[in-house]
Protein backbone atom coordinates (compact mmCIF):
# COMPACT_ATOMS: atom_id res chain seq x y z
CA UNK A 1 0.00 0.00 0.00
CA UNK A 2 1.19 3.47 -0.92
CA UNK A 3 -0.14 6.98 -0.16
CA UNK A 4 -2.40 8.82 -2.60
CA UNK A 5 -0.47 11.26 -4.80
CA UNK A 6 -2.05 14.49 -4.90
CA UNK A 7 -3.46 16.34 -8.20
CA UNK A 8 -1.25 18.44 -10.26
CA UNK A 9 -2.64 21.67 -9.94
CA UNK A 10 -3.49 24.32 -12.93
CA UNK A 11 -1.01 26.72 -13.70
CA UNK A 12 -3.27 29.61 -13.48
CA UNK A 13 -5.34 29.88 -10.70
CA UNK A 14 -6.48 33.60 -10.50
CA UNK A 15 -6.04 37.15 -11.39
CA UNK A 16 -4.08 39.55 -8.73
CA UNK A 17 -6.46 42.64 -9.59
CA UNK A 18 -6.11 46.40 -8.60
CA UNK A 19 -9.00 46.94 -6.51
CA UNK A 20 -11.58 49.56 -8.35
CA UNK A 21 -13.51 51.92 -6.73
CA UNK A 22 -17.06 50.57 -6.37
CA UNK A 23 -18.73 46.85 -6.40
CA UNK A 24 -22.02 46.02 -6.25
CA UNK A 25 -21.10 43.42 -3.74
CA UNK A 26 -17.88 43.28 -1.18
CA UNK A 27 -17.30 40.26 1.27
CA UNK A 28 -14.92 40.76 3.62
CA UNK A 29 -12.57 37.34 3.57
CA UNK A 30 -11.26 35.30 1.27
CA UNK A 31 -11.51 32.03 2.99
CA UNK A 32 -13.90 28.98 1.98
CA UNK A 33 -17.34 31.17 3.24
CA UNK A 34 -16.14 34.21 0.92
CA UNK A 35 -15.10 32.57 -1.65
CA UNK A 36 -18.49 30.09 -1.91
CA UNK A 37 -20.60 33.15 -1.24
CA UNK A 38 -18.94 34.99 -4.38
CA UNK A 39 -19.38 32.31 -6.63
CA UNK A 40 -23.03 31.49 -5.29
CA UNK A 41 -23.54 35.39 -5.79
CA UNK A 42 -22.42 34.90 -9.71
CA UNK A 43 -23.59 31.42 -10.34
CA UNK A 44 -27.52 31.51 -8.98
CA UNK A 45 -28.31 35.21 -8.74
CA UNK A 46 -26.47 36.49 -11.69
CA UNK A 47 -24.48 39.44 -9.41
CA UNK A 48 -20.75 39.30 -10.86
CA UNK A 49 -19.82 42.79 -10.06
CA UNK A 50 -18.38 41.51 -6.96
CA UNK A 51 -14.88 42.02 -4.61
CA UNK A 52 -13.57 39.85 -2.21
CA UNK A 53 -11.45 41.27 0.27
CA UNK A 54 -8.82 39.67 2.54
CA UNK A 55 -6.18 40.63 5.03
CA UNK A 56 -3.45 38.37 4.28
CA UNK A 57 -3.53 35.57 1.75
CA UNK A 58 -6.68 33.61 0.19
CA UNK A 59 -7.38 30.85 2.22
CA UNK A 60 -5.14 31.72 4.73
CA UNK A 61 -7.13 31.69 8.01
CA UNK A 62 -8.88 28.71 9.55
CA UNK A 63 -9.49 27.63 6.00
CA UNK A 64 -5.90 26.80 6.07
CA UNK A 65 -5.81 25.83 9.82
CA UNK A 66 -9.05 23.09 9.72
CA UNK A 67 -9.01 19.40 10.04
CA UNK A 68 -11.19 19.25 6.84
CA UNK A 69 -13.96 16.86 8.02
CA UNK A 70 -17.23 16.91 6.48
CA UNK A 71 -20.48 15.39 8.15
CA UNK A 72 -24.13 16.43 8.47
CA UNK A 73 -24.77 14.29 11.51
CA UNK A 74 -26.48 17.26 13.77
CA UNK A 75 -29.35 16.67 16.23
CA UNK A 76 -31.74 19.58 15.75
CA UNK A 77 -33.99 19.85 12.50
CA UNK A 78 -31.97 23.48 11.41
CA UNK A 79 -28.58 21.96 11.25
CA UNK A 80 -29.24 18.99 9.74
CA UNK A 81 -31.03 21.14 7.05
CA UNK A 82 -28.40 23.09 6.43
CA UNK A 83 -25.22 20.79 6.58
CA UNK A 84 -26.89 18.15 4.70
CA UNK A 85 -27.83 20.41 2.24
CA UNK A 86 -23.71 21.26 2.28
CA UNK A 87 -23.48 17.63 1.84
CA UNK A 88 -25.60 17.59 -1.27
CA UNK A 89 -23.15 19.92 -2.82
CA UNK A 90 -20.14 18.63 -1.64
CA UNK A 91 -20.77 15.78 -3.38
CA UNK A 92 -21.26 17.56 -7.06
CA UNK A 93 -18.94 20.32 -6.76
CA UNK A 94 -15.37 18.90 -7.54
CA UNK A 95 -17.82 18.40 -10.99
CA UNK A 96 -19.15 21.47 -10.80
CA UNK A 97 -15.88 23.25 -10.73
CA UNK A 98 -13.73 20.48 -12.41
CA UNK A 99 -11.18 20.34 -10.32
CA UNK A 100 -10.52 17.43 -7.70
CA UNK A 101 -10.21 18.27 -4.32
CA UNK A 102 -9.96 15.14 -2.91
CA UNK A 103 -13.32 14.92 -1.34
CA UNK A 104 -13.42 11.24 0.14
CA UNK A 105 -16.83 9.50 1.14
CA UNK A 106 -14.96 7.38 3.64
CA UNK A 107 -17.40 7.93 6.89
CA UNK A 108 -17.13 9.27 10.55
CA UNK A 109 -17.74 7.81 13.54
CA UNK A 110 -18.52 9.40 16.76
CA UNK A 111 -17.94 7.16 19.74
CA UNK A 112 -19.66 6.25 22.84
CA UNK A 113 -17.92 6.06 25.98
CA UNK A 114 -20.21 6.59 28.71
CA UNK A 115 -24.24 5.33 29.08
CA UNK A 116 -25.44 8.64 28.49
CA UNK A 117 -22.83 8.90 25.09
CA UNK A 118 -24.77 5.74 24.27
CA UNK A 119 -28.13 7.50 24.68
CA UNK A 120 -27.15 11.00 22.79
CA UNK A 121 -25.58 8.96 20.37
CA UNK A 122 -28.79 6.52 19.98
CA UNK A 123 -31.45 9.44 20.02
CA UNK A 124 -28.92 11.44 17.53
CA UNK A 125 -29.29 8.37 15.20
CA UNK A 126 -32.92 8.59 14.72
CA UNK A 127 -33.14 12.10 14.98
CA UNK A 128 -30.75 12.09 11.76
CA UNK A 129 -33.35 9.58 9.66
CA UNK A 130 -35.77 11.49 10.38
CA UNK A 131 -34.20 14.29 8.72
CA UNK A 132 -32.98 12.15 5.81
CA UNK A 133 -29.55 11.56 7.07
CA UNK A 134 -27.79 8.92 7.29
CA UNK A 135 -26.65 7.39 10.13
CA UNK A 136 -26.06 4.20 12.01
CA UNK A 137 -25.41 3.19 14.98
CA UNK A 138 -22.70 0.60 15.61
CA UNK A 139 -22.10 -1.93 18.27
CA UNK A 140 -18.54 -1.97 19.52
CA UNK A 141 -17.80 -5.41 17.22
CA UNK A 142 -19.59 -3.46 14.15
CA UNK A 143 -16.69 0.03 15.26
CA UNK A 144 -14.09 -3.10 14.87
CA UNK A 145 -14.98 -3.55 10.92
CA UNK A 146 -15.22 0.21 10.70
CA UNK A 147 -12.27 1.00 11.80
CA UNK A 148 -9.98 -1.94 13.16
CA UNK A 149 -6.62 0.13 14.44
CA UNK A 150 -9.41 1.09 16.99
CA UNK A 151 -8.58 0.24 20.78
CA UNK A 152 -11.66 -1.61 21.97
CA UNK A 153 -11.17 -3.48 24.81
CA UNK A 154 -12.69 -3.03 27.70
CA UNK A 155 -10.08 -2.27 30.33
CA UNK A 156 -9.26 0.69 29.08
CA UNK A 157 -10.29 3.75 31.21
CA UNK A 158 -13.02 5.21 28.80
CA UNK A 159 -13.71 1.80 27.05
CA UNK A 160 -15.77 2.60 23.33
CA UNK A 161 -19.38 1.33 24.14
CA UNK A 162 -20.24 1.87 20.77
CA UNK A 163 -21.09 5.04 17.96
CA UNK A 164 -22.97 6.28 15.49
CA UNK A 165 -21.83 6.48 11.95
CA UNK A 166 -22.44 8.64 8.97
CA UNK A 167 -20.59 6.49 5.98
CA UNK A 168 -21.31 9.59 3.44
CA UNK A 169 -19.30 11.97 5.20
CA UNK A 170 -15.47 12.16 5.04
CA UNK A 171 -12.83 14.57 4.41
CA UNK A 172 -11.43 17.02 1.27
CA UNK A 173 -7.96 18.86 1.49
CA UNK A 174 -9.48 21.89 1.95
CA UNK A 175 -6.71 24.54 0.93
CA UNK A 176 -7.58 22.84 -2.95
CA UNK A 177 -11.58 23.73 -1.98
CA UNK A 178 -10.52 27.02 -1.52
CA UNK A 179 -8.53 27.25 -4.75
CA UNK A 180 -11.63 25.64 -6.83
CA UNK A 181 -13.61 27.97 -5.44
CA UNK A 182 -11.53 30.99 -5.80
CA UNK A 183 -10.56 29.91 -9.58
CA UNK A 184 -13.81 29.58 -10.83
CA UNK A 185 -15.31 32.74 -9.38
CA UNK A 186 -12.52 34.54 -10.83
CA UNK A 187 -13.36 33.09 -14.34
CA UNK A 188 -17.06 34.71 -13.96
CA UNK A 189 -15.46 38.05 -13.10
CA UNK A 190 -15.29 38.51 -9.14
CA UNK A 191 -11.57 40.25 -7.65
CA UNK A 192 -10.17 38.34 -5.20
CA UNK A 193 -8.12 40.94 -3.52
CA UNK A 194 -5.13 39.61 -1.45
CA UNK A 195 -3.40 42.07 1.60
CA UNK A 196 -6.28 44.34 1.89
CA UNK A 197 -7.35 44.79 5.52
CA UNK A 198 -11.08 46.75 5.78
CA UNK A 199 -10.35 49.05 8.63
CA UNK A 200 -13.86 50.99 8.53
CA UNK A 201 -17.12 51.00 7.17
CA UNK A 202 -18.65 53.69 5.42
CA UNK A 203 -22.08 54.77 6.57
CA UNK A 204 -25.31 56.77 5.28
CA UNK A 205 -27.42 57.10 8.46
CA UNK A 206 -27.97 53.55 9.08
CA UNK A 207 -27.17 51.80 5.93
CA UNK A 208 -23.57 50.81 4.94
CA UNK A 209 -22.33 52.28 1.44
CA UNK A 210 -18.94 50.93 1.52
CA UNK A 211 -15.63 50.18 3.25
CA UNK A 212 -12.27 51.65 4.33
CA UNK A 213 -9.23 49.64 3.54
CA UNK A 214 -5.71 49.73 3.76
CA UNK A 215 -5.79 50.54 0.17
CA UNK A 216 -8.30 52.90 -0.16
CA UNK A 217 -12.42 53.19 0.19
CA UNK A 218 -14.14 50.83 -2.02
CA UNK A 219 -18.31 51.61 -2.32
CA UNK A 220 -20.41 48.82 -2.23
CA UNK A 221 -24.10 48.33 -2.99
CA UNK A 222 -24.40 45.74 -0.22
CA UNK A 223 -21.36 44.15 2.46
CA UNK A 224 -21.29 40.91 3.74
CA UNK A 225 -18.77 39.90 6.23
CA UNK A 226 -16.98 36.05 6.09
CA UNK A 227 -14.22 36.76 8.32
CA UNK A 228 -14.29 33.92 11.12
CA UNK A 229 -12.67 34.59 14.24
CA UNK A 230 -12.28 38.68 13.97
CA UNK A 231 -15.88 38.09 13.04
CA UNK A 232 -16.92 40.38 16.34
CA UNK A 233 -13.74 42.84 15.86
CA UNK A 234 -15.20 43.72 12.20
CA UNK A 235 -19.00 44.01 12.84
CA UNK A 236 -18.19 46.50 15.81
CA UNK A 237 -16.74 48.83 13.71
CA UNK A 238 -19.79 49.03 11.31
CA UNK A 239 -21.98 49.12 15.42
CA UNK A 240 -22.61 45.89 15.21
CA UNK A 241 -22.54 43.42 18.51
CA UNK A 242 -22.41 40.18 17.98
CA UNK A 243 -22.77 37.29 20.72
CA UNK A 244 -19.68 36.01 20.02
CA UNK A 245 -16.68 34.87 21.88
CA UNK A 246 -12.95 34.30 19.72
CA UNK A 247 -11.12 31.12 20.88
CA UNK A 248 -7.53 29.39 20.06
CA UNK A 249 -8.94 26.19 18.56
CA UNK A 250 -5.29 23.91 17.51
CA UNK A 251 -4.49 20.80 15.42
CA UNK A 252 -1.46 19.03 14.56
CA UNK A 253 -0.40 16.60 12.23
CA UNK A 254 2.01 13.54 12.35
CA UNK A 255 5.05 13.18 9.80
CA UNK A 256 3.73 10.28 6.88
CA UNK A 257 2.46 7.04 7.53
CA UNK A 258 1.16 4.31 4.93
CA UNK A 259 -2.51 3.96 4.98
CA UNK A 260 -3.88 2.88 8.04
CA UNK A 261 -7.13 4.67 9.47
CA UNK A 262 -9.56 3.59 6.73
CA UNK A 263 -12.37 6.36 8.49
CA UNK A 264 -12.81 9.12 10.52
CA UNK A 265 -12.95 8.79 14.05
CA UNK A 266 -13.91 11.56 16.70
CA UNK A 267 -14.66 11.06 20.44
CA UNK A 268 -16.51 13.92 22.75
CA UNK A 269 -15.68 11.72 25.90
CA UNK A 270 -12.15 11.55 25.65
CA UNK A 271 -11.64 14.36 23.30
CA UNK A 272 -9.48 13.68 19.90
CA UNK A 273 -10.52 13.43 16.67
CA UNK A 274 -8.46 11.62 13.89
CA UNK A 275 -8.06 11.32 10.53
CA UNK A 276 -5.53 10.19 7.62
CA UNK A 277 -4.57 12.87 5.21
CA UNK A 278 -4.22 11.28 2.00
CA UNK A 279 -0.66 11.89 1.40
CA UNK A 280 0.03 9.67 4.71
CA UNK A 281 -0.35 12.35 8.16
CA UNK A 282 -2.06 11.84 10.46
CA UNK A 283 -4.56 15.02 11.26
CA UNK A 284 -5.89 15.49 14.79
CA UNK A 285 -7.78 17.94 16.74
CA UNK A 286 -9.00 18.60 19.83
CA UNK A 287 -10.83 21.17 21.67
CA UNK A 288 -11.02 24.83 22.17
CA UNK A 289 -8.64 26.81 25.14
CA UNK A 290 -11.22 27.97 27.55
CA UNK A 291 -10.20 31.56 27.26
CA UNK A 292 -10.70 34.35 24.83
CA UNK A 293 -7.33 35.06 22.73
CA UNK A 294 -6.16 36.13 19.02
CA UNK A 295 -2.84 34.87 19.11
CA UNK A 296 -3.33 31.70 16.42
CA UNK A 297 -1.52 28.91 18.77
CA UNK A 298 -3.10 27.34 21.78
CA UNK A 299 -1.96 25.84 25.08
CA UNK A 300 0.36 22.78 25.44
CA UNK A 301 -2.15 20.82 28.01
CA UNK A 302 -4.37 20.70 25.32
CA UNK A 303 -2.34 18.73 23.52
CA UNK A 304 -1.18 16.66 25.97
CA UNK A 305 -4.56 15.51 26.51
CA UNK A 306 -5.31 15.18 23.07
CA UNK A 307 -2.26 12.83 22.28
CA UNK A 308 -3.17 10.93 25.68
CA UNK A 309 -6.71 10.50 23.88
CA UNK A 310 -5.38 9.43 20.75
CA UNK A 311 -2.64 7.00 21.94
CA UNK A 312 -5.15 5.20 24.28
CA UNK A 313 -7.63 4.81 21.76
CA UNK A 314 -4.87 3.90 18.92
CA UNK A 315 -1.99 2.29 20.49
CA UNK A 316 -0.71 1.82 17.00
CA UNK A 317 0.08 5.74 17.00
CA UNK A 318 2.38 5.51 20.23
CA UNK A 319 6.10 6.31 18.01
CA UNK A 320 4.51 8.45 15.69
CA UNK A 321 6.05 11.72 15.95
CA UNK A 322 4.26 14.84 15.48
CA UNK A 323 5.49 17.32 12.47
CA UNK A 324 4.12 20.03 13.18
CA UNK A 325 0.96 22.40 15.31
CA UNK A 326 -1.10 25.21 14.73
CA UNK A 327 -3.98 27.57 15.90
CA UNK A 328 -6.72 29.46 14.59
CA UNK A 329 -8.98 31.33 16.17
CA UNK A 330 -12.50 30.77 15.95
CA UNK A 331 -15.93 32.51 16.91
CA UNK A 332 -18.26 30.83 19.55
CA UNK A 333 -21.85 31.65 20.19
CA UNK A 334 -23.71 30.68 22.98
CA UNK A 335 -26.01 27.74 21.49
CA UNK A 336 -22.98 26.71 19.38
CA UNK A 337 -24.72 27.82 16.26
CA UNK A 338 -23.76 30.10 13.57
CA UNK A 339 -25.35 33.15 12.68
CA UNK A 340 -26.06 34.14 9.02
CA UNK A 341 -28.12 36.77 8.07
CA UNK A 342 -28.98 40.64 8.02
CA UNK A 343 -28.10 42.89 10.95
CA UNK A 344 -29.65 46.15 12.32
CA UNK A 345 -27.06 47.86 9.47
CA UNK A 346 -29.00 48.32 6.47
CA UNK A 347 -27.29 46.06 3.63
CA UNK A 348 -24.86 44.72 5.86
CA UNK A 349 -24.85 41.17 6.13
CA UNK A 350 -23.14 38.44 8.68
CA UNK A 351 -22.20 34.99 7.90
CA UNK A 352 -19.95 34.20 11.57
CA UNK A 353 -19.99 32.20 14.82
CA UNK A 354 -19.31 28.59 12.91
CA UNK A 355 -16.99 27.90 15.87
CA UNK A 356 -15.40 24.83 15.36
CA UNK A 357 -17.08 23.58 12.54
CA UNK A 358 -17.04 25.93 9.76
CA UNK A 359 -15.38 23.72 7.05
CA UNK A 360 -17.50 21.22 6.47
CA UNK A 361 -20.16 23.55 5.97
CA UNK A 362 -18.95 25.90 3.27
CA UNK A 363 -20.70 25.03 0.44
CA UNK A 364 -24.15 26.25 1.88
CA UNK A 365 -22.65 28.97 3.79
CA UNK A 366 -22.07 30.36 0.36
CA UNK A 367 -25.22 29.29 -1.25
CA UNK A 368 -27.12 31.02 2.34
CA UNK A 369 -25.07 33.86 2.83
CA UNK A 370 -25.29 34.91 -0.98
CA UNK A 371 -29.07 34.73 -1.17
CA UNK A 372 -29.92 36.94 1.46
CA UNK A 373 -27.15 39.71 0.11
CA UNK A 374 -28.57 38.85 -3.40
CA UNK A 375 -32.65 39.56 -1.96
CA UNK A 376 -32.27 40.90 1.13
CA UNK A 377 -33.85 38.35 2.68
CA UNK A 378 -32.95 34.81 4.18
CA UNK A 379 -32.52 31.56 2.42
CA UNK A 380 -35.24 29.44 4.37
CA UNK A 381 -32.46 26.99 5.55
CA UNK A 382 -30.21 30.35 7.08
CA UNK A 383 -33.76 31.71 8.15
CA UNK A 384 -33.40 30.44 11.49
CA UNK A 385 -30.05 31.16 12.21
CA UNK A 386 -30.56 34.94 12.67
CA UNK A 387 -28.97 37.01 14.76
CA UNK A 388 -32.80 37.34 16.57
CA UNK A 389 -32.87 34.36 17.81
CA UNK A 390 -31.00 35.60 20.40
CA UNK A 391 -33.37 37.78 21.82
CA UNK A 392 -36.84 35.70 21.03
CA UNK A 393 -34.64 32.74 22.42
CA UNK A 394 -35.47 30.19 19.39
CA UNK A 395 -31.66 28.80 20.02
CA UNK A 396 -29.98 25.88 18.02
CA UNK A 397 -28.74 24.13 21.02
CA UNK A 398 -25.91 22.24 18.96
CA UNK A 399 -23.53 21.75 21.63
CA UNK A 400 -23.41 18.08 21.53
CA UNK A 401 -23.20 17.47 17.86
CA UNK A 402 -20.88 20.08 17.38
CA UNK A 403 -18.49 17.07 18.33
CA UNK A 404 -15.71 19.84 19.96
CA UNK A 405 -16.08 21.09 23.40
CA UNK A 406 -16.39 24.64 23.48
CA UNK B 1 0.80 27.72 29.74
CA UNK B 2 -0.67 31.10 31.14
CA UNK B 3 0.85 31.63 34.40
CA UNK B 4 -1.84 33.44 36.44
CA UNK B 5 -1.15 34.84 39.95
CA UNK B 6 -4.29 33.83 42.92
CA UNK B 7 -4.43 36.77 44.82
CA UNK B 8 -4.69 33.99 47.71
CA UNK B 9 -1.85 31.36 46.48
CA UNK B 10 0.01 32.97 44.00
CA UNK B 11 1.32 32.28 40.67
CA UNK B 12 -0.07 28.94 39.42
CA UNK B 13 -0.33 26.96 35.75
CA UNK B 14 -3.11 27.58 33.88
CA UNK B 15 -4.06 24.11 34.39
CA UNK B 16 -4.72 24.57 38.28
CA UNK B 17 -7.94 27.39 36.94
CA UNK B 18 -11.33 27.93 35.51
CA UNK B 19 -12.39 30.27 33.20
CA UNK B 20 -15.23 32.40 33.71
CA UNK B 21 -15.53 34.81 30.92
CA UNK B 22 -15.70 38.72 30.94
CA UNK B 23 -15.37 40.53 34.62
CA UNK B 24 -17.52 43.54 35.75
CA UNK B 25 -20.87 42.26 34.40
CA UNK B 26 -23.20 43.77 36.45
CA UNK B 27 -26.58 41.62 37.09
CA UNK B 28 -29.23 44.20 35.89
CA UNK B 29 -31.28 46.19 38.27
CA UNK B 30 -35.31 47.01 37.51
CA UNK B 31 -35.54 43.77 36.07
CA UNK B 32 -38.89 43.72 35.82
CA UNK B 33 -38.59 46.27 33.45
CA UNK B 34 -36.32 44.25 30.48
CA UNK B 35 -37.04 44.12 26.84
CA UNK B 36 -36.22 40.79 25.30
CA UNK B 37 -33.32 42.76 23.44
CA UNK B 38 -32.48 43.61 26.83
CA UNK B 39 -31.99 40.42 28.59
CA UNK B 40 -30.43 39.05 25.61
CA UNK B 41 -27.85 41.59 26.28
CA UNK B 42 -27.17 40.54 29.74
CA UNK B 43 -27.27 36.90 29.01
CA UNK B 44 -25.49 36.32 25.64
CA UNK B 45 -23.53 39.07 24.70
CA UNK B 46 -20.41 39.76 25.77
CA UNK B 47 -17.13 41.62 25.12
CA UNK B 48 -14.65 39.99 22.94
CA UNK B 49 -11.34 42.76 22.67
CA UNK B 50 -8.42 42.53 21.08
CA UNK B 51 -6.17 43.22 23.72
CA UNK B 52 -6.59 43.86 27.70
CA UNK B 53 -9.69 42.04 28.85
CA UNK B 54 -10.80 41.60 32.45
CA UNK B 55 -11.73 38.07 32.80
CA UNK B 56 -13.02 36.26 36.09
CA UNK B 57 -10.95 32.85 36.68
CA UNK B 58 -11.60 30.28 39.38
CA UNK B 59 -8.43 28.86 41.78
CA UNK B 60 -10.27 25.26 41.13
CA UNK B 61 -7.43 23.19 42.44
CA UNK B 62 -6.37 25.35 44.53
CA UNK B 63 -8.33 28.09 46.79
CA UNK B 64 -11.81 27.51 44.98
CA UNK B 65 -12.08 31.28 45.04
CA UNK B 66 -13.23 33.14 42.36
CA UNK B 67 -10.84 36.87 41.15
CA UNK B 68 -10.32 38.90 38.19
CA UNK B 69 -7.65 38.48 35.80
CA UNK B 70 -6.83 41.50 33.14
CA UNK B 71 -5.29 39.87 30.54
CA UNK B 72 -3.76 40.94 26.97
CA UNK B 73 -5.95 38.30 24.39
CA UNK B 74 -3.30 38.98 21.45
CA UNK B 75 -0.34 38.61 23.39
CA UNK B 76 -1.77 35.74 26.59
CA UNK B 77 0.60 38.61 28.91
CA UNK B 78 -2.03 38.77 32.25
CA UNK B 79 -1.25 42.39 33.21
CA UNK B 80 -2.80 42.15 36.56
CA UNK B 81 -4.90 40.18 38.87
CA UNK B 82 -6.98 41.28 41.76
CA UNK B 83 -10.11 39.74 43.84
CA UNK B 84 -13.86 40.68 43.33
CA UNK B 85 -13.70 43.58 45.81
CA UNK B 86 -11.12 45.52 43.98
CA UNK B 87 -11.73 47.91 40.95
CA UNK B 88 -10.51 47.01 37.88
CA UNK B 89 -6.43 48.07 37.54
CA UNK B 90 -5.58 51.51 36.17
CA UNK B 91 -2.84 50.31 33.81
CA UNK B 92 -1.26 52.66 31.05
CA UNK B 93 -0.86 49.59 28.73
CA UNK B 94 -4.15 48.65 29.12
CA UNK B 95 -7.39 50.25 27.42
CA UNK B 96 -11.36 49.48 28.59
CA UNK B 97 -13.33 47.08 27.84
CA UNK B 98 -15.83 48.08 25.35
CA UNK B 99 -18.06 49.05 27.79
Amino acid sequence: MTAEPLPEHPDFLWRNPEPRSSYDVVIVGAGGHGLATAYYLAKNHGITNVAVLEKGWLAGGNMARNTTIIRSNYLWDESAAIYEYALKLWEGLPEELDYDFLFSQRGVLNLAHSLQDVREGVRRVNANRLNGVDAQWLEPDEVAKVCPILNLSSRTRYPVLGGTFQPRAGIAKHDHVAWALARRADEIGVDLIQGCEVTGFLKDGDRVVGVETNRGRILAGRVGLASAGHSSVLAERAGVRLPVQSHPLQALVSELHEPVHPTVVMSNHVHVYVSQAHKGELVMGAGVDSYNGYGQRGSFHVIEQQMAAAVELFPVFARAHVLRTWGGIVDVTPDASPIIGTTPVENLYVNCGWGTGGFKATPAAGWTFAHTIATGEPHPLNAPFALERFATGALIDEHGAAAVAH
Amino acid sequence: MLLISCPWCGPRDETEYHYGGQAHVPYPETTADLTDEQWAEYVFYRDNPKGPFAERWMHSTGCRRWFNVLRDTVTYEVLSSYRLDEPRPELPQAGGNNR
